[in-house]
């Protein structure tokens, strides 16, 4: 069995992808780590060059990635890994036919990272999706609010210790003065 | 459209003195109204009809998929996936199936990809079908809604054959399918598509050159190619802008690039673009379904490999490997390897993503869907401002919101 699940591990290819050189190039600080598995390329990088790589992946030529295609996060605390979280981007670029997922590390008391909505306008939702469902602040986005879940949830839901039998306290009434003035826009 | 966001109201008072006009109007549509598709309320601010501002509201149809997901054993998703798209929901079985097996490092046999292939191309027909009808009906062409409708069900009872149910298929399996063709559907299939195809040359007179519908869909949210793809448009949305992106010719799945198919592709993106190509891809779908049928494989329709599936009967009772393998699957359920996959297919509205990670147990870490309509309605504000009220309607139906998969 042990030997089975050595095989299996091996399976994560640790060659360097040829995107990945060029990150490495370009930021020799910030790669800290890559992989690939079944062909999916993937870089770790410092959550501080986020900004800059995304940009460098949407701008130059040899990546032109055009559409940023998903944002989401992995909640480590079951694999019992620090820091606990892993935010983790997925790129598509048309022109090249390639993809590439960027991830970066992010501590569980030190959940913010630069919101990169700026760069693809599909970041916004994708942004305040990550934030509802895993309560990651992302500095600089210009609205965010919850979007799958009403502004009075308490929690976030996606986080491996929300219980997923949790019950939520039931809201009482608003008052009409706090609801939408019907009709005319306060 | 977007350098309309920018219109300032009228603030001119009328003769009285009194300014009506200077204030903008919020009128909310939805969470529940007949021309909304699936619960999703719209905050629009108006100037007289004109739409200055939209904020749309999701989130009504959350079922905690991603949740309930990583609290089950990774062959108990499928079922979940079903719900997803509910006019198409075969896709999202193969989707996630295929994740699962791309997970593994296998593939299903032949004849089984073949199988997927034709009744995915299926799902994909239904899901434009119901698209497609909606908006004509939307828009007043209520023939045209009956029709497609009722094609539909021609291709639904298909499915039915198929796999016992219209909706809740649950059919796929990690590599391979629940159960192999049943006798006579090759015949069945054959007769039904040229059913189908008598439907889709009537309905093709009945509104492509009918001035009435031209009217309401020409040039109506048409949408850039650059913005389109920083919203991360996929599917018949983004093909409308001119873009040539299938995720089926871009990343060949399954046995796509042994079929020979085009990708039709829209100009301007506006929702008559947005009507053709679905119809396009109808056709193509048929040709498809044609191909596949003609060169489906002999064969099994599941893998052999080990660990994948509950061993037969004879081998449970009658050796160890199977008892043993029967025991864990039904104990510990499927294991994949520990890793990281994304897994995309050409769902019916974009592309349908499931980014899975395992660590090697029996739970997955993370099920992820990529929700292709997700992006296309949080568009929907730059889609619709600088048009008029009465343009919701189109636009939004050409944009086939699910709400089962933008919410899961």
């Amino acid at each position: 069995m042990d030997e089975e699940i050595s095989t299996k591990e091996s399976e994560v290819s640790r060659e360097a992808g040829e995107l990945t050189v060029l990150l490495q190039q370009e930021f020799p600080d910030a790669v800290t780590g890559f992989h690939a598995h079944r062909g999916d390329e993937t870089v770790v990088i410092e959550r501080d060059a986020l900004e800059p790589v995304c940009r460098f992946l949407r701008d130059d030529s040899r990546c032109s990635f055009e559409i940023m295609m998903d944002l989401t996060a992995v909640d480590l605390l079951e694999m019992n890994e620090t820091p606990r979280f892993e935010m983790v981007y997925h790129f598509k670029s048309l022109t090249h036919a390639h993809r590439l997922r960027i991830k970066v590390r992010l501590a569980e008391d030190d959940c913010n990272i630069t919101s990169i909505h700026h760069l693809w306008k599909a970041v916004d939702w994708y942004e305040r999706e990550c934030f509802d469902m895993f309560g990651i602040h992302f500095e600089g986005h210009p609205d965010l609010r919850r979007i799958l879940m009403y502004d009075e949830f308490e929690g976030h839901p996606l986080r491996k210790d929300y219980p997923i039998d949790k019950q939520q306290p039931l809201l009482e009434l608003k008052e009409v003065e706090e609801r939408h003035i019907y009709g005319r826009h306060a | 459209m977007t350098d309309m966001i920018g219109i300032q109201p009228r603030t001119e008072g009328d003769s009285t003195g009194e300014d009506f006009s200077a204030s903008i109007m919020s009128i909310e549509i939805g969470p529940a109204h007949p021309a909304m598709h699936g619960i999703v309320r719209f905050t629009t601010h108006l100037d007289g009809e004109l739409i200055v501002g939209m904020d749309p509201e999701i989130g009504y149809l959350h079922r905690g998929f991603e949740k309930e997901s990583e609290n089950s054993k990774w062959i108990q998703v499928i079922p979940y996936t079903d719900r997803l798209n509910y006019v198409s929901p075969l896709l999202n079985n193969i989707g996630y199936s295929m994740a699962v097996e791309k997970l593994y490092g296998i593939e299903a046999p032949r004849r089984a990809e073949f199988t997927r292939v034709i009744m995915g191309e299926i799902s994909r027909i239904t899901d434009h079908l119901t698209c497609l009808g909606a908006v004509a009906m939307e828009i007043g062409a209520f023939t045209f809604f009956l029709w497609f409708i009722k094609a539909r069900e021609y291709l639904w009872e298909l499915v039915e054959e198929m796999t016992g149910a219209r909706l809740t298929t649950n059919w796929t399996r990690f590599g391979g399918n629940a159960n192999d063709l049943p006798d006579g559907f090759l015949s069945d299939l054959a007769d039904r598509l040229a059913k189908l195809k008598d439907v889709m040359s009537e309905c093709d007179k009945l509104l492509t050159r009918n001035k009435i519908f031209i009217d309401r869909v020409k040039d109506v949210g048409s949408f850039s190619k650059e913005d389109a793809l920083s919203f991360g448009f996929t599917g018949p949305l983004l093909r409308a802008c001119g873009i040539p992106y299938d995720v089926r010719r871009a990343d060949p799945y399954s046995v796509y690039d042994e079929l020979d198919f085009e990708i039709p592709v829209g100009s301007v993106g506006d929702c008559f673009d947005r009507y053709l190509v679905r119809m396009e891809e109808i056709r193509q779908s048929i040709l498809i379904i044609e191909q596949a049928a003609d060169k489906m494989p002999d064969g099994p329709y599941m893998t052999d490999e080990r660990m994948m599936h509950y061993p037969d009967k004879k081998d449970v009772y009658g050796n160890i490997e199977g008892l043993i393998d029967h025991f864990k699957l039904v104990m510990e359920g499927h294991q994949p390897p520990a890793g990281e996959i994304y897994m995309p297919i050409e769902g019916g509205n974009g592309e349908l993503g499931f980014y899975l990670v395992s660590d090697g147990g029996g739970d997955p870490v993370r099920v992820r869907l990529r929700p292709p309509c997700f992006n296309l309605v949080a568009a929907m504000p730059a889609m619709t401002v600088g048009h008029y009220v009465a343009d919701i309607v189109p636009i939004f139906g050409s944009v086939n919101m699910i709400g089962g998969e933008l919410d899961r």
